[in-house]
């Protein structure tokens, strides 16, 4: 009987346990987040969209404002909103909130706290896809989201102005597949007026969020590895922020497992700070000598770690 | 000890530049342009304008 309780003991904190129950824990974290923010369901039912003031505050992942759901303002589109208004040229107030957000956590908001992961990563647990782990050019691809950040988000809105001295939403308007999920899609199928006024912009947007989707079967968080300006902004932050991983030099033996269930296939007994990271927890818990681990990493706390060497 | 203080050190700096950031924008009347963008139906974002 002692015997078979400490054997169930043993087999309950198998790395593979342990994955499927921190796994789970994420997804619901991810749901009530996503529900959390997009809580305005008369939205959805008149086709409106909140006008409420949590708008002032933007949510910390790509969440459109324009979603008939959403309590609060996308980082990125209001990040554009103000770059490309007549009156500024800089954006100190979404400026600071990500580097509030970033420094904190670096891209666990991707990992935990975006609705378009959850998206991605609930279509990528669709079976009967032949799974890949990266496409052909790959680095370059990833290095793709800062090409959107750079100029889509932060360059083109800045400079390319009309005569009025307003520009474009250039992400937002051409590239952003969770605009055309969360908001583009409701209100065309279900507003007034919104139909016959969709031509082939929104064909255009359709087009790249449906490339996302079935992408998202194949591979794990396309968008966030080769689109996201967001992910791009946060992964910045990975290497300093007060939430990192640490990898315990003693107790690591470089079996290369959390390689190996990494989605992004971060090797991350040697990068575990990796800009790539989204924070998914899932090679904390694969780890089987609990090597990795995640935490807020302050001057004081006992860590014996390759994080703060990591060059990578 | 050493090598843990700097990324510290690097974060604590970029919280507290961050928080006076949006101490700024704020005074500066950004929050009230996100908001003015928030509440109306964005058409660029939506694929429309």
């Amino acid at each position: 009987m002692k015997e078979n309780s400490s054997s169930k003991q043993v087999k309950k904190d198998s790395p593979a346990s342990r994955l499927k129950r921190s796994q789970r824990i994420r997804l619901i974290i991810q749901a009530c987040f996503a529900a959390l923010t997009n809580g305005y369901l008369r939205g959805f039912v008149k086709h409106e969209i909140y006008q409420g003031v949590t708008k002032y505050i933007c949510v910390p992942g790509m969440n459109c404002y324009s979603c008939p759901g959403a309590l609060g303002a996308c980082p990125i589109g209001s990040l554009q909103a103000v770059l490309n208004s007549r009156d500024y040229k800089m954006a100190f107030y979404v400026i600071g909130f990500l580097m509030v957000v970033g420094s904190l956590g670096g891209r666990f908001v991707c990992g935990f706290l975006c609705p378009f992961g959850l998206i991605q990563d609930l279509i990528h647990k669709i079976p009967f896809f032949k799974k890949l782990k990266r496409l052909p050019g790959e680095k370059i691809l990833r290095s793709l989201r800062f090409v959107f950040l750079i100029v889509f988000v932060l360059i083109l809105p800045l400079a390319v102005k009309d005569l009025t001295g307003l520009g474009d939403p250039w992400f937002c308007k051409y590239v952003c597949p969770v605009g055309t999920l969360e908001g583009g899609i409701p209100l065309v199928l279900f507003g007034n007026g919104f139909r016959e006024a969709a031509g082939f912009l929104f064909s255009w947007k359709v087009g790249l969020l449906v490339l996302c989707l079935l992408l998202s079967l194949l591979l794990w968080r396309p968008f966030c590895r080769y689109l996201c300006p967001l992910g791009a902004v946060y992964g910045l932050f990975n290497k300093f922020a007060f939430f990192r991983y640490t990898v315990d030099e003693t107790k690591c033996t470089k079996c290369g497992a959390c390689e190996k269930v990494c989605g992004l296939g971060i090797p991350v007994y040697e990068k575990p700070n990796s800009i790539d990271c989204v924070r998914c927890g899932k090679c904390v818990n694969v780890c089987p000598t609990k090597a990795i681990r995640s935490g807020l990493v302050l001057p004081f706390t006992n860590r014996k770690s390759v994080s703060d060497t990591d060059q990578n | 000890m050493k090598r843990r203080l700097i990324p510290f050190f690097i974060a604590a700096g970029l919280l507290l530049t961050g928080i006076a950031f949006i101490v700024i924008g704020v005074t500066r009347g950004e929050a009230l342009t996100v908001f003015q963008k928030a509440i109306r139906i964005c058409l660029e974002c939506i694929g429309i304008g």
